[in-house]
């Protein structure tokens, strides 16, 4: 393919970070976390069905260093998909798109993601009573 | 009256009618994988809170409902993944390199679920 050097528009580069490009960026960069993430749920699975030796060695990978720091990245990128997700169905309807409420309902979603990720670890690691 | 022309017509070319079935498609999934994902998440953290022992975690793939509910999550999940990287490889990658990992990723998707599907249906029919 030829390329023409005919001028290029400005990108990413020379424009300063904005609420509005650093959600869109981060729902990009979480969805890739994710289908990672669907992959690991596939081999969850796998192992469960392959027994209870295949179990323990999915389990120990789990949780392993590289395991937990890679489900946190997978648990966080979950509740920030979701969030902004939902965002984006919201605009789909032509709701909520002047610059302002975008910029406030970027700040919403990034709150309500660190909540939702630190609630999913309270209630699995047993801060709200129970459980190991 | 039509705007195609009788060479177009004759060659069957033009609209498939199907433009706007990635964007659909896309926001369909979303929904499901949405509601399915919490229910996941949610079961996920009460096992991890009573320590996942291998015979609870069969047990609770086991019960038909949460197993039928299981397969439509892989399934809901894959697709709107796929969907997902698709765009993401058609942003970055260019070339032949495109087309191959375009393919690629579509195998990888559709084998996982797949797989998955199946290891959810052996838990759920054998134990």
């Amino acid at each position: 393919m030829s390329t023409d050097p005919r001028p290029l528009s400005p990108h990413l580069q020379v424009y300063r970070p904005q609420i509005t490009s650093i959600t869109s960026i981060a729902h990009r960069i979480t969805g890739v976390m994710l289908a990672a993430g669907f992959l690991l749920l596939a081999y969850w699975l796998l192992s469960i069905a392959s027994g209870p030796e295949a179990y323990l060695a999915a389990s120990a990978f789990f949780r392993s260093l590289i395991g937990r720091l890679l489900m946190f990245g997978v648990g966080l990128s979950f509740f920030y998909h979701l969030c902004n997700g939902i965002r984006h169905l919201v605009w789909d309807t032509g709701r909520g798109l002047e610059i302002e409420t975008a910029r406030k309902s970027g700040v919403m979603v990034i709150v309500a993601a660190a909540a939702l990720t630190a609630l999913f670890y309270l209630y699995a690691y047993g801060v709200f009573g129970g459980g190991a | 009256m039509s705007r195609v022309t009788p060479l177009g017509r004759v060659l069957g070319l033009g609209s498939a009618k199907e433009g706007t079935d990635h964007f659909w498609v896309q926001r369909v999934t979303a929904v499901a994988v949405a509601v399915l994902g919490v229910w996941f998440a949610l079961s996920l953290g009460g096992m991890i809170a009573d320590g996942v022992l291998y015979r609870d975690v069969v047990a609770w793939i086991a019960s038909p409902v949460r197993a039928a509910a299981l397969i439509a999550f892989v399934v809901a999940l894959a697709w709107h993944s796929m969907l997902g990287v698709q765009v993401v490889i058609e942003d970055y990658v260019h070339g032949g390199l495109k087309v191959a990992a375009l393919i690629l990723q579509k195998f990888v998707h559709i084998g996982a679920a797949l797989a998955a599907c199946v290891a959810i249906l052996r838990v759920a029919l054998v134990a």
